[in-house]
């Protein structure tokens, strides 16, 4: 293997960024300006709202969607946030995952419908969501800094990346799943593709999809700490800053204000789903 | 009126239907091409027609093609070979766009599993083929509750399919194919998935619904019983093919082969059979101008003890019997003598019918038409005769 000469897979891929960059930087950097702009109006926001107004709103949405129990953990959950003065990178975060997750659901929708009813689109789209969902994550973080600079934009890039294939595949299943012999019905009455697609399968794919989005939330909350590291800020900043100065205790605080946020997003969003199932 | 005429169908599942087609056209078996080729006979050179508002059964073993050839009939399938007209037009011929069309005015299907969507409720179900031909919600509503009302569901609007019982789904099944006003019925097995007493019922209901309707209706079915009840004919299949086709009593009474004959067996013939085949003429009769003394020698000679008197224009009256006779010798006619409790039947009530009356009456029961005109006679044993 010594004599064989190295492929050099890693400068075609640069050369391949480079080209993009060279070409379509003008454009995303664009894209990130209005971005980043939107995203600190959405904190500036939540931060100007008094903490316990988001608070009980978060907990009537807990209790509405899944039950009393989630509701009461919310209250408890962010007001530990609260006090523990991490109110501001909670809301960082937050507003990342909620921004990221919209945009993933945005293109994964349709992309997953085209996956369902095209047989080509589907032997693209799939190798791509394997591809996306086993390269490590980290790896995402790199050609977004070109494209869209240090910050948020590029976090959030990384993150719709990261986060979309569930929703993706669970549209796709979704709607393939449901039964030809409610298809066969449909046709009988001589529906056309778009009447069986929006009046039977989607309706049907709901909860599914729903499960999709759920596990996209959560993807995103993950890739939105990782995308600290390239200065996405919020909670993800908390535990970076934490691992840089060897500060165990704010590491772990800030950890924990993670998984506490982890738990409400969680089950908020996946009561939402089934909700819809019954 | 051919409301659906099908002319030498033959469906081949499978990637390379035209050899099959060839070994097909040499006689070659189902399973012997499917060894050869590998592909599946689904139907092989199926001809019938249906006229407006009959009912056609379609019968058969699984897998003897029954859902292929429904489903050739508004092209959910496409055939191989051969040719389905619906009213005169050849259904390959249409585009993507009349085919939408002509199953949106013209089929109403039901299936075997009903097929309800689970996620509307039931008037958004029935309403489900109005709503395709993008009818405004109002009409269709009004539509589809007075298919509901046809079914006897008209109260359950507002429930989803899963709130229901088997039965009551395929009702609602029923209404959204009826809630278009289609001409022709499509129903798959639309009756297996229902237990014994509920498919009885709807098996009657749908008899009450086509005798108001006179809808076209293909009915599949895998139980003869049920074929033979409901059928105005009744095609057997098997393989792929017609074995026989027929009005119930014709397979009845002369089964095509052994495998109908087998298929038979099994069937209350007592059901299916009329007194038209028990029914024998009459030979001997009386006048009611007669004299009781003609009347006594011609039933001596016949050895009768009853006999029954007819007009000049065959209008039943009545029997007279020998002992009145006897007691009456020195009346002019019989006119006065005639006891008109005597019970009938037609020609359609079934042998089952004929025999609870011939339980009660020992002797020979008239058999007449609407104006009481007598056909013929059947004796307990002509019963028996036919039923053997
Ligand atoms: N999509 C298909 N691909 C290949 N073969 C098929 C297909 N559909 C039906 N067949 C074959 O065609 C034949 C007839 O099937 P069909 O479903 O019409 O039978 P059936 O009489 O409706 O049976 P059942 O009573 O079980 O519903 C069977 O041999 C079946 O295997
Ligand atoms: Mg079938």
């Amino acid at each position: 293997m010594e004599n064989i000469p190295k492929l050099p897979l890693d400068h075609w891929i640069d050369d391949g960024l480079d080209f993009l960059t060279d070409n379509f930087a003008f454009l995303t950097k664009i894209i990130s300006r209005y971005l980043e702009d939107t995203i600190d109006y959405m904190v500036e926001s939540l931060m100007y709202l008094p903490p316990w107004l988001i608070i009980i709103i978060f907990a009537l949405i807990a209790w509405r969607f899944a039950s009393y129990k989630v509701g009461i953990f919310t209250v408890l959950g962010l007001c530990l946030l609260w006090n523990l003065r991490l109110w501001e990178s909670t809301m960082e975060t937050l507003t990342l995952v909620l921004v990221a997750t919209f945009i993933a659901i945005l293109i994964a929708v349709p992309t997953g419908i085209l996956a369902a009813i095209s047989k080509l689109a589907n032997r693209i789209i799939m190798p791509l969501m394997d591809l996306m969902q086993t390269m490590p994550a980290f790896v995402y973080l790199i050609p977004a800094i070109p494209f869209f600079g240090l910050g948020t934009v590029s976090a959030i890039f990384s993150t719709v990346i990261f986060a979309m294939p569930p929703t993706i595949r669970l549209t796709c299943l979704g709607i393939k799943q449901v039964s030809p012999e409610l298809m066969e019905a449909a046709d009988a009455f001589g529906s056309t593709k778009t009447q069986k697609l929006l009046k039977v399968q989607l309706p049907l794919a709901i909860p599914t999809i729903m499960a999709g989005i759920n596990q996209t939330i959560m993807l995103a909350l993950s890739m939105v700490v990782i995308a600290a590291m390239i200065g996405a800020g919020g909670l993800g900043g908390e535990v970076w800053t934490a691992i840089q100065r060897l500060k165990p205790g704010m590491g772990f605080q800030a950890g924990i204000a993670i998984v506490i946020l982890a738990i409400i997003l969680d089950r908020i969003s996946q009561k939402i789903g089934r909700g819809k199932n019954e | 009126m051919e409301k659906i005429n099908v002319v030498n169908l033959t469906k081949i599942f499978g990637s390379n239907p035209e050899k099959a087609l060839d070994l097909l056209a040499k006689g070659i078996s189902k399973d012997e091409i499917f060894n050869t080729t590998g592909q599946i006979v689904g139907l092989a050179n199926i001809n019938f027609t249906i006229s407006q508002g009959e009912i056609l059964v379609v019968m058969g073993l699984s897998g003897s093609g029954k859902s292929t050839l429904i489903r050739c009939i508004n092209r959910l399938i496409e055939h191989s070979q051969g040719q389905v007209l619906i009213d005169g037009t050849d259904i390959s011929t249409l585009d993507h766009n009349s085919l939408l069309e002509l199953r949106r005015q013209k089929f109403g299907m039901v299936f075997q599993h009903f097929a309800l969507f689970p996620h509307r409720n039931i008037i958004d179900n029935v309403a489900f083929g109005l709503e395709i031909q993008r009818m405004d919600k109002e009409l269709r509503y009004e539509k589809s509750r007075s298919a509901l009302k046809l079914v006897g569901l008209e109260d359950w609007e507002e429930a989803k399919p899963s709130q229901l019982s088997g039965g009551m789904q395929q009702r609602i099944g029923l209404a959204r194919a009826l809630a278009i006003e289609p001409d022709i019925l499509l129903m798959d097995e639309a009756f297996s998935a229902l237990d014994p007493l509920i498919r009885g019922d709807m098996q009657n209901e749908l008899l009450a619904l086509q005798a108001r309707m006179r809808k076209t209706i293909l009915f599949i079915t895998h139980d003869l019983d049920e074929a033979l009840k409901i059928g105005n004919r009744v095609i057997l299949m098997k393989d792929g093919q017609i074995v026989q086709i027929g009005a119930p009593e014709e397979i009845v009474l002369s089964p095509a082969n052994e495998y109908v004959q087998k298929f038979i067996e099994n069937v209350d013939k007592s059901k299916i059979l009329t007194a038209k085949s028990a029914m024998i003429p009459v030979n001997i009769t009386a006048s009611p101008d007669d004299s009781p003394q003609i009347v006594l020698a011609s039933m001596k000679d016949n050895c009768m003890d009853r006999i029954l008197v007819v007009k000049s224009d065959n209008t039943l009256l009545g029997t007279v019997n020998s002992k009145t006779l006897k007691i009456a010798c020195d009346e002019k006619t019989i006119v006065n003598l005639i006891d008109k409790t005597v019970p009938t039947a037609t020609i359609n009530d079934s042998l089952k019918i004929l025999i609870t009356i011939l339980a009660e009456w020992s002797g020979q029961l008239p058999i007449v038409n609407e104006q009481y005109q007598l056909l013929g006679i059947v004796n307990p044993n002509n019963v028996l005769l036919a039923l053997k």
